[in-house]
This record gives structure tokens, C-alpha cells and sequence, in this order.
């Protein structure tokens, strides 16, 4: 995944063609290829869960022993009788009118659900993605220009154990050190059952549910951040501008700041953003494990209920999310570095 | 490959001389190329001996791989029954059970090294899956790109539309939304990590396909009048191979790793065990009241799966291109 991402990342950080349009006409083909893709999302969404699986009725009565007339009920509610092309027109209606369905576990609508569960999926993946953005990025940037020091060999042995990691082993090794026996920290959760309380005290018993979960997720992807931060930096090393730079007689600490730095922040640029969609899907797997009720969990309760239209709607979410963080990476881009504007 | 004068090169020097097959066998085509190809690897394997932190990954490896070869001699498959598991269950390290025991009372030792056996099958078979398609769809679109003729030039952009939506698409829900429709199997598990995680492949094997269509080799094959089908076949693919390789160990990585999320997820087949299912039958079983080895030997064999072939892909990959050397 990190080699796509990468593959991904130098593409658009090279030049390209040598035509050169208007920045207002690159934004409008990114975004129209960003419709597109969120159209083939809807679609495959809809061939998932519809006409995959053999017989969707059973299918989504969690194939529980049903009279035939009970199964023609059924059909003609989600009007699965109907031809495919009517059908899919009827789904893409629904879906743009909010209505993904509702949850077959408590018969919630699945919009609801998702909104309960987005905030604390924002605040984690939020809180987590910044630590690890300006931690990676910093870790990166000082190994890679003094490339073979102490620090870039103990800090590139340390991100790459962290890199192997699966990320819910963690969470569940600090969760036994430091909130079981020791209980420093609560074992799950977002709020204290005693009452969350108001103002100040609610804030810091959020804070306090929001360490561990922070942690690994931070932990985790700041390995990715801190690896490309630094080979790509590594790469500026041998760049013209820099012995000019030096040449001028400027420090070693402004050639860094002002010249190399920006120059290879690109490609973290752009995989930050990638990952920034990602990372609200693989936080399923942090959320389950410290119980955060997040958009996360609620995948994984509607997985192993299984509760498809919870699963439809967050799916549709999360790969929404990974073509709107795409495209906003891809737009910062193109106001950051006029190059990638030619491609 | 520069070729010095003949003679001068000691053996596995990059010279004719040591491409040679020994004196006294006649001298055909197919003899000097394989002897060369004998070089050539001779010359790989040197390099790639020179990089400590790749050696270190092999032998990792190595130890690893025969550990899964050889299940069925260290650990009896029986001791996989819960059936005949009679100790007590999620209970510490023991002289009888070197890593304790789950909750059923079996070996963690037994299963951890059966969970190799089956961890390392995913990994390997996904990874097959996921290059064959990569391999395939990087070369097409590579080659059918160099054409100027508008067919080709739309092969290519349809194929790379259709790698950039398998980019962006997450992985983690799609496999478990795939995996949760189809049902929970070993098979399953294996097919959907290989059809979700080809698609960087096949950009990075698209890029060099590309450069490598532009080689005159390619014009003389052309002008010959070589087809389509044995352009890409005898002249592009074995030119990606080298890097397709080094792809390839990496993403083995990948794929332990979201084998692991997969069933950790519970969507593994729960008869064979792998370390993931380890991991996830640990989390909902109450592994903090008990057996803490239980939770750590299979994550620490899956760190030092996914470091050892990590370390051995950037190692790969620095002796085929030298400007990444020193990473």
C-alpha cells in the first residue's frame, strides 16, 4: 500500500507533458475525476451489496428462515424485483436524499448512526494524523540531513519496528501495560461511565480516554510520514540549488529550512492527504480495541452483526473520504508546486 | 555491461571470459546464455551480500520459511484440536507449554509455528495474485501506451483509470465487505488481499515498461516484425522482472500484514490458524486476565516477518538501483 501511495506520489511531483493549462482548468479536471470516481464508488457499492451476493433478500435478513411470502414482502420493499437499471436508479436517489437505509440490529436510520459516530472519528483521526504529520516530518528531516548519525540510524531502526507493527497489537500491549494492571489509563471508551461531567473536567476525562487510542495511531503512521520525509530529502541532497545555497554562504540550518525543506515536503504532502482518507478506515481496527465509538467500531459491531446497511453506509463513507483527502492533496498541490500544474 | 578484453577478468568478473562455459564442451547460443545468466546472478548475489541489513532479513527469512516447511515435524497438527487440548486454558508459561496456553487450552508454541505455516501461505499466494495481475496490467498498459495508435493510447488510460480507483478505494472495508459477502475462508482471505493490492504494482511496472519501450532493442524487434504478444513477452517483461521482484518482497510485507488485520477482523478461517487469528481470538478472550505470551509471540513473529522482508525488498532494490544506496 505504501509503494502505491509512493508510485502515486512521484508521479505527480515529477513534470510532466509539456503543455501547460490554466490553473483553473487543472482544478476543474481534478475535480470532475474526483466525481467520476465517487460515481464507480456508487456503482460498485451497489453491485457489492445488490447483485453480488446470490440472494440479497436472505442476504439481508441475515439468511433467517423466511415464509415465501414474507421474502415477496421484502422484495417489493427494497424493490428487488425490479429491473437492475430501475433499481440502481432508485439506489442512487435514496443515497443522494441521505437515506442509506436502517440498521437491522435497532432500526436506527443508518444516517444517524453515522453522524453519532463521526465526531469521535474526527477528533481521533484528527488529533492523530497532526502529531504524527509534524513528529514524522520532523524525525525525517533530521535524520536525512545528517544521514548515518546516531540519531538517523537508532531513529530509522525504531520507525521501521514501528512500520511492521500491526497497529491493534499495540493498542492492545499498552492497553494491558498501562490500563489494566497499572490502570494509569481507562481501558476503553471516550467518556467515564460515572457521568462525563461538564466543562473543564469533561474535557480533560475526554483527553484522558483519547491518549492511548491517540497514541498508537500517531505511533503507527508516523513511521510512513518520517521514511518518505527522509528519502526524499536525501534525494534534494545532491541538488544544484543546494550548493548554491552553500555557495552564497548561507548556514547549513537556513540551506535546510529555506531551500531543501520545501522542496521535499511534496511527496509527504501528497501522502499525507492520501493517508489522511485512509487513515479514517484503518482506525477500525484502534477504535475496536479501545472500544472508541467511532465510525470505526461501528463498522466492525455492523461486520460481525452483520448489519449490511450500517456496513453499505459507512463503506460508501469511507471511500468518499479517501477521494475528497485525495483531492484536496491534489488541489494543495497544484497551488503549491507550479510544476505539477503542466502535467 | 562493459566488456574487457577477454582473459583478464577473473572469475565472476563482468568480462566475456567468465560468461564462458568451461573448455572442451562446444559452444551454442543457448550455453552462452545461460552461462552469462550464471554470471549475472553470481555478480547480483554479491552485491546483495554486501548490504548487512538485507542479510539479516534473509536469514530471518530463512529460519522463518523452514519453521513453516517443517510444521508437521516440530508440532504435532493434533495439538490444533481443541479436542485433545487437556491443559488449562489461557494459562502462563510452562515446561510442558513453553508459551502457555489459548483458551482452549492448546500450545501457543503449536500454534505459532502452524500459524507461520499458514500466515506465510496467505502472504506468498496473495502476493502471486497480486503481481500476476499487477505484472499484467503494468506491461499492457506500459506497451500499448508506447503505440501511437489511439487504440493503444486508450487501453492504457482505461487500464490506469481502472488502477487509480483500485488506489483509492480503501482496502480494510473493501476486503472486509468482499470477505464478509463471500464468507470466511483461508481462500477467500488470499484472493481478496490479491485482487485489492495490485494496483501500485502495476504503476511502478507501467513507469518502467514505458522506459524500456523506448530502447532500441524494442525497434529491432519491431522492424523484424515481432507481434505485440512476443514484444511484451521476450523483450518487456524480462526488463521489469529485476524490479517486479524487489515489488514483490515488499509487498509480501503488506500482505502478512493485512492478513492479519483480516483476521484479526474474524474473517480467517478459524480451523487453520494464523497468527492474526491468534491475535483475535487473544483480544476477545480476555488475554489481559492470563496467558500474556499469548498476545505477544504472534505479534513479535509478525514484526519480524514484516521487518525481515522489508529489509530484504530495500536491499533488493538498492543493488538494482545504486542511487538508493546508503538509504
Amino acid at each position: 500500500m505504501l509503494d502505491g501511495a509512493r508510485a502515486a506520489a512521484e508521479e505527480r511531483s515529477g513534470t510532466g507533458a509539456a503543455r501547460s493549462y490554466g490553473l483553473a482548468r487543472t482544478l476543474s479536471v481534478k475535480v470532475l475525476s474526483a466525481v467520476i470516481t465517487l460515481f464507480v464508488v456508487l456503482v460498485g457499492n451497489f453491485f457489492l451489496f445488490r447483485v453480488l451476493p446470490a440472494d440479497p433478500a436472505k442476504n439481508l435478513t441475515h439468511n433467517s428462515a423466511l415464509t415465501a411470502s414474507q421474502l415477496a414482502a421484502i422484495n417489493r420493499t427494497f424493490g428487488l424485483g425490479l429491473p437492475l437499471p430501475q433499481q440502481f436508479w432508485n439506489y442512487l436517489v435514496q443515497t443522494f436524499h441521505g437515506n442509506l437505509g436502517r440498521s437491522f440490529v435497532n432500526e436506527l436510520p443508518v444516517s444517524q448512526l453515522i453522524s453519532q459516530a463521526l465526531w469521535p472519528t474526527i477528533l481521533l483521526v484528527g488529533t492523530s494524523t497532526l502529531l504524527s504529520t509534524v513528529i514524522g516530518v520532523w524525525i525525517g528531516i533530521r535524520g536525512g540531513w545528517n544521514r548515518g548519525s546516531r540519531f538517523d540510524r537508532s531513529s530509522t531502526a525504531f520507525v521501521n519496528v514501528l512500520y511492521a507493527m500491526p497497529d491493534f497489537w499495540l493498542g492492545m500491549v499498552l492497553l494491558i501495560a498501562l490500563a489494566g494492571k497499572l490502570a494509569i489509563f481507562p481501558d476503553g471508551g471516550m467518556h467515564s461511565f460515572t457521568g462525563a461531567g461538564s466543562g473543564l473536567s469533561g474535557l480533560g476525562d475526554l483527553l484522558w480516554h483519547l491518549t492511548l487510542p491517540c497514541l498508537v495511531l500517531t505511533l503507527v503512521y508516523l513511521a510512513e510520514y518520517s521514511l518518505v520525509m527522509r528519502s526524499s530529502l536525501i534525494d534534494e541532497l545532491q541538488a544544484d540549488y543546494l550548493l548554491t545555497a552553500r555557495a552564497k554562504g548561507l548556514r547549513d540550518d537556513l540551506v535546510r529550512r529555506r531551500h531543501a525543506v520545501p522542496n521535499a515536503l511534496l511527496p509527504s504532502i501528497t501522502l499525507i492527504m492520501l493517508n489522511l482518507g485512509f487513515v479514517i478506515s484503518g482506525a477500525i481496527t484502534t477504535e475496536t480495541v479501545f472500544s472508541w465509538p467511532g465510525l470505526g467500531r461501528l463498522s466492525y459491531v455492523a461486520l460481525n452483526a452483520p448489519d449490511y446497511p450500517t456496513l453499505e453506509g459507512t463503506f460508501l463513507l469511507f471511500s468518499a473520504a479517501v477521494i475528497v483527502a485525495n483531492l484536496i492533496g491534489d488541489l494543495l498541490l497544484t497551488v503549491f508546486d507550479p510544476r505539477v500544474r503542466q502535467a | 555491461m562493459s566488456a574487457p578484453a577477454a582473459g583478464t577478468s577473473t572469475a565472476g568478473g563482468n568480462g566475456p571470459a567468465a560468461a564462458l562455459p568451461p573448455t572442451g564442451t562446444p559452444l551454442t547460443p543457448r550455453r552462452l546464455a545461460r552461462a552469462r545468466r550464471k554470471a549475472a546472478l553470481a555478480r547480483f548475489w554479491r552485491e546483495f551480500r554486501r548490504d548487512r541489513r538485507g542479510m539479516v532479513g534473509l536469514i530471518v527469512l530463512g529460519l522463518m520459511i523452514a519453521v513453516a516447511l517443517l510444521a508437521p515435524v516440530l508440532a504435532n497438527s493434533r495439538g490444533l484440536n481443541p479436542i485433545y487440548a487437556i491443559a488449562t486454558p489461557n494459562s502462563g508459561p510452562s515446561l510442558h507449554d513453553l508459551l502457555g496456553t489459548d483458551n482452549d487450552g492448546r500450545s501457543v508454541l503449536t500454534l505459532l509455528i502452524w500459524g507461520a505455516r499458514n500466515s506465510l501461505l496467505v502472504g506468498f499466494t496473495a502476493t502471486l495474485i497480486s503481481m500476476l495481475i499487477g505484472a499484467l496490467v503494468g506491461v499492457v498498459a506500459g506497451h500499448s501506451g508506447s503505440i501511437r495508435a489511439r487504440a493503444g493510447r486508450l487501453t492504457d488510460n482505461l487500464m490506469m483509470r481502472a488502477t487509480d480507483w483500485f488506489l483509492v478505494v480503501p482496502f480494510l472495508p473493501l476486503a472486509m465487505v468482499l470477505a464478509r459477502t463471500i464468507g470466511p475462508s483461508l481462500g477467500v482471505i488470499i484472493l481478496v488481499i490479491g485482487l485489492t493490492s495490485w494496483a501500485g504494482t502495476a504503476r511502478i511496472v507501467r513507469a518502467q515498461a514505458l522506459a524500456v519501450e523506448t530502447r532500441p532493442y524494442l525497434e529491432r524487434a519491431k522492424a523484424l516484425g515481432a507481434g505485440h504478444w512476443h514484444q511484451m513477452y521476450r523483450h518487456v517483461l524480462p526488463n521489469v522482472m529485476p524490479l517486479l521482484l524487489a515489488n514483490t518482497i515488499l509487498t509480501v510485507a503488506g500482505t502478512i500484514l493485512a492478513e492479519t488485520t483480516l483476521s484479526f477482523l474474524g474473517l480467517g478461517d478459524p480451523v487453520r490458524p494464523t497468527w492474526g487469528e491468534m491475535l483475535g481470538a487473544a483480544y476477545s478472550n480476555g488475554v489481559g486476565t492470563g496467558n500474556i505470551v499469548w498476545l505477544l509471540a504472534p505479534g513479535i513473529a509478525v514484526i519480524a516477518v514484516v521487518m525481515a522482508f522489508t529489509l530484504v525488498g530495500h536491499a533488493l532494490e538498492a543493488v538494482l538501483d545504486p542511487k538508493l544506496r546508503g538509504r
